[in-house]
């Protein structure tokens, strides 16, 4: 019997705040353990809460972004259990009326396009960090209260891939609209995963597990990966699943149990008396839906309609916001958007990972990459060399042409030299003009390359070409 | 100048103004006081004399630059569920002993702003949990007008303070009657404000959708000045409403006409004594020759107050009280070997039998499968009773009632029964559940001379009719002036 896997996930994201969720602490990421707390983050006797309204605008434009239903009404309720990272030992979420209800996400996986649905997406506070070195343990509070949401998705997807895919494209969307940094190694994107499976032949789902502890994509995969074949093995070893929750070991690659059904937490949930209810006009909903930022697949659209690029180019250049807005920039500066594309797409994304570097963080400017573009179409400059200047302007930044004409780079297209060089060429390679003459045409480009070298470099190749051409058939 | 601990805020006010004394020389008389009476009384779990001085002496200071605020140099004594910057604020609980408020409750901070001079903590029911102030882990506070007896609670050390002459005023909290009914058995003027009213930041949470801070003084135009002083709006608040406050000292006057007062036949119910009654009634018939016109009205939820209480301050209080866990501040168990252990003998040893009881009552109408039939037809209840007052509130511009169903009782005769603790705020938690504002004033004493308290319910943000009703009825009677005798002075009762 073959079996087929339906897996959900929980994504909690850190949204994109200067403050907390219910505090005026900063959320800067690193500061010293225990130095942005204040008596509600760290849950003292007769602090309250206050719902920190940037906050709500981004969920409700994720929200947006993902077609979501934004309440108009919707609350704070209390969720309660002992830990302890957690400063009141309840945390403030969203149970039954959350913020932003359905939707979904279309998005590119095995070469086609799926869409899978959201149930929900709420706000609510992260808990404190704890720690722990031998038999002493430590509680760094500076992330509690940190805003985050959490979205919810049907359990729609079929294969690890498709549950990697997505998230892969919701991460995109997220740092497009400014909602967070989507910072793995901070922690801003965590996920638990859902995942049953069921005889294909078969509708419904089987009894789900959840899967905890997942900080990577990768992490997301193998852990989806494995416990769908985990399950897969019980089932047809004639077993049952039991409904649990399991933790994902990273370094032995397997999932192991953390609770079963029995343990299951009774979280008392009851609506938190100390905020009140979200109410959103249908007039504020919609003001932040016409400032919502043009999404990642729109612009890909926009990319390869506006500028003639091919679909693939669009595809990679609207991958990222800051790569998409360098290439836009630049090629409304130039008459060649296929040349800045392939700039943009080969030299500059190289050098940005060999470098790890990020765009906002290189000195290159678009209209100076239009001027390379221009350089290289006017002939005033060779590929060869245009590589080269770009690599200081990547370094450096400034003005291509004066680049070239300080490095020496200037292309020789001078008829004269060029012939001069050619000939000395024939003359010097007698065999490999044979061997042209004879049918041979790869021995061209053996004696291209010696001219290119007599000019080190500089001669326009397409003008050797020519000449060599004409004086070997002559 | 002698007896400055005897004034209202008002009078001293008016002696600092004139010069007639120095903030430090009522301070230091206000001292001398509760070292003289505190001993008997036990109405303070802290006081440190040098900054109440310190204080004062500021005011003064200020005072000379020409500087200073409507309560400069008037001395106030807090609640120990209050936030003081620097003092301890135990809630009088074992799991907070010796923690130190890092921050000003909101209140305190704007009395602080006003000038007033912070004197002293008082005693009080565990987490603002109980009726008597039994409950505190410290001790038990005596009632001034009979030692024998309970000064109420929760707020129980703040009215026995001002009872006594400890304080000339005292912030408590009122959840479901905890100012009224210890200002009724002590024969104090205690205001529960609006919800909203005053910001309850800085406030030990209990039951956070019922809390309010109130003051407890000795007549009403005191309980106007404090109100006027804390009634700011706050952001750090949500639950704080920003109706601006009218000037409730202007809206004292001497007579009630115009003003329709309603009886709610609900709280004039079989269990009241027949005593309490009698001073109630003949208090009512005084209002009617003010001016006022009374006419009957009926609350018929009111009966379900005290079960719909219940539930909803106990569900509250259970979250609200988890913090205390003994990771971060508190009091701590030792012998603990992992995070579990440490949090449940922390709790097990830090807690009172009544804050326990209330605590697993509230997770209990929490849990699920229980939450619908507990907690959510209390939240209905609540509602309904609300709109009760709505109704009588249509017709009515106040309504009177008892405080309390009877006087104060015998220290240790209700602390074995908690049912019957309970049911003695059957009279002041309506106005908690509906978050309407009430006042207590005392209109009486029993033929065991313990004060009795009318409670005036107005509407909500509306402090200024019970305030105004209050005070007409005070400027026709003595109750107010009545002080308890000094038992510590064989005995005799001031006039």
């Amino acid at each position: 019997m073959k079996y087929v896997p339906a897996i959900g996930l929980e994504v909690h994201v850190q949204l994109l705040t200067k403050s907390k969720l219910f505090c005026a602490c900063r959320t800067d990421f690193g500061a010293e353990p225990n130095t942005q707390v204040c008596p509600v983050c760290l849950g003292y006797p007769g602090a309250l809460p206050v719902i920190n309204r940037e906050a709500v605008r981004l969920t409700a434009l994720a929200g947006l972004m993902l077609d979501s239903k934004i309440a108009s009404f919707s609350k704070f309720d209390r969720k309660n259990y002992f830990y302890p990272d957690m400063p009141k030992n309840y945390q403030i979420s969203q149970y039954d009326r959350p913020l932003c209800l359905g939707g979904g996400l279309a998005f590119e996986t095995g070469g086609r396009t799926r869409t899978v649905r959201l149930n929900r997406i709420h706000l609510e506070e992260d808990v404190a960090k704890s720690m722990h070195a031998g038999a002493r343990s430590s509680v760094d509070f500076n992330r509690s209260g940190i805003p985050l949401m959490e979205l919810v998705t049907e359990p729609d997807f079929a294969s690890a891939q498709e549950a990697y895919d997505f998230l892969l494209a919701l991460r995109q969307i997220l740092v497009y609209g400014g909602v967070s940094r989507c910072n793995l190694e901070q922690g801003n994107l965590r996920c638990d995963v859902n995942c049953s499976v069921r005889p294909e032949t078969r509708s419904g789902l089987g009894v789900k597990t959840e899967l905890k502890n997942l900080n990577t994509f990768k992490g997301v995969f193998n852990a989806i990966e494995h416990e769908a074949a985990r399950q897969i093995g019980i089932l047809e070893g004639g077993g049952v699943i039991r409904q649990e929750t399991r933790r994902w070991d990273t370094d032995a690659g397997v999932t192991e149990l953390m609770r079963s059904k029995e343990d299951v937490h009774d979280y008392r949930y009851f609506p938190d008396p100390d905020l009140m209810p979200i109410t959103l006009s249908s007039g504020q909903v919609e003001r932040w839906r016409s400032e919502l930022p043009e999404l990642p697949r729109q612009r890909r659209e926009r990319l390869a309609a506006e500028f003639g690029i091919p679909a693939y180019d669009a595809g990679v250049l609207a991958a990222d916001k800051a790569v998409a807005d360098f290439f836009e920039d630049a090629a409304r500066l130039s008459d060649n958007p296929k040349a800045v594309s392939n700039w943009v797409m080969s030299d500059m994304l190289r050098l940005l990972s060999e470098t790890g570097r990020s765009i906002e963080d290189i000195p290159v400017r678009p209209a100076a990459l239009a001027a390379l573009v221009k350089l290289v179409d006017g002939q005033a400059v060779n590929m060869p060399g245009a590589r080269e200047v770009f690599e200081e302007l990547f370094e450096k930044g400034g003005d291509p042409a004066e680049i070239v004409r300080a490095r020496g780079l200037a292309q020789v297209s001078d008829e004269g030299a060029l012939e001069a060089m050619a000939e000395q060429a024939i003359a010097e390679n007698a065999k490999s003009a044979a061997d042209y003459k004879a049918g041979k045409t790869a021995a061209l480009q053996f004696l291209i390359g010696q001219v290119m070298r007599k000019s080190k470099g500089k001669a326009n190749p397409a003008g050797v070409r020519e000449i060599l051409k004409r004086r070997l058939s002559g | 100048m002698s007896d400055l601990a005897d004034q209202t805020l008002y009078s001293l006010r008016g002696l600092l103004e004139t010069g007639q004394c120095s903030a430090r020389e009522a301070a230091a008389d206000l001292i001398a006081r509760i070292r003289e009476r505190d001993g008997e009384i036990r109405a303070y779990v802290h006081l440190d004399e040098e900054s109440v001085l310190r204080q004062a002496a500021a005011a003064d200071a200020a005072r000379a630059r020409g500087e200073g605020g409507e309560l400069l140099g008037l001395p106030v004594a807090v609640k120990d569920v209050l936030n003081v910057k620097g003092d301890p604020c135990a809630c009088a609980s074992r799991m907070l002993k010796g923690y130190v408020a890092p921050y000003d409750a909101t209140a305190v901070s704007a009395l602080r702003a006003a000038g007033a001079v912070l004197a002293g903590r008082t005693n009080m029911d565990e987490f603002a949990m109980g009726s008597s102030t039994e409950n505190s882990a410290f001790f038990a506070t005596r009632n001034p007008w009979n030692l024998d007896c309970v000064p109420g609670g929760s707020s129980g050390g703040s009215a026995a303070a001002v009872a006594a002459g400890e304080a000339l005023a005292a912030l408590g909290s009122d959840t479901g009657g905890s100012v009224r009914q210890p200002a009724a058995f002590c024969g104090c003027v205690g205001l529960k404000p609006t919800y909203g009213r005053i910001s309850r930041y800085g406030l030990t949470a209990f039951a956070s959708s019922l809390d309010q801070i109130g003051p407890i003084t000795r007549d009403v135009r005191d309980a106007a000045m404090l109100l006027k002083a804390m009634a700011v709006p706050d952001p750090l608040d949500s639950t704080s409403v920003d109706v601006p406050a009218p000037d409730y000292m202007a809206a004292l006057g001497e007579r009630l006409d115009g003003l329709r007062l309603g009886l709610p036949r609900e709280f004039f119910s079989d269990g009241l004594d027949p005593e309490v009654n009698r001073c109630v009634l003949t208090a009512i018939e005084l209002c009617r020759k003010l001016g006022a016109s009374v006419v009957d009205v009926s609350l018929p939820m009111a009966p379900h107050a005290i079960a719909t209480y219940h539930i909803i301050a106990c569900a509250e209080a259970s979250s609200n009280l988890a913090r205390f866990d003994g990771v971060r501040y508190g009091f701590r168990a030792g012998g603990a070997n992992d995070p579990v252990e440490l949090c449940c003998r922390t709790r097990a040893a830090g807690f009172g039998p009544e804050v326990k009881r209330r605590i697993i009552l509230g997770a209990y109408v929490l849990s699920s499968g229980y939450y619908d039939a507990y907690y959510v037809r209390a939240l209905k209840v609540r509602t309904l009773i609300r709109r009760d007052f709505d109704r009588a509130f249509a017709s009515c511009d106040a309504l009177l009632s008892p405080v309390t169903p009877t006087a104060a009782y015998r220290l240790g005769e209700k602390i074995q029964d908690p049912l019957q603790m309970y049911l003695g705020d059957l009279y002041t938690i309506p106005a908690n559940l509906a978050g309407i504002c009430a006042l207590a004033v005392p209109c009486g004493m029993t033929g065991t001379a313990l004060p009795v308290g009318m409670q005036i319910m107005g509407p909500a943000f509306r402090e200024e009719i019970p305030l105004r009703v209050g005070h007409a009825y005070q400027q026709a009677t003595d109750w107010h002036l009545r002080r308890a005798p000094r038992h510590g002075k064989a005995g005799q009762a001031a006039p």
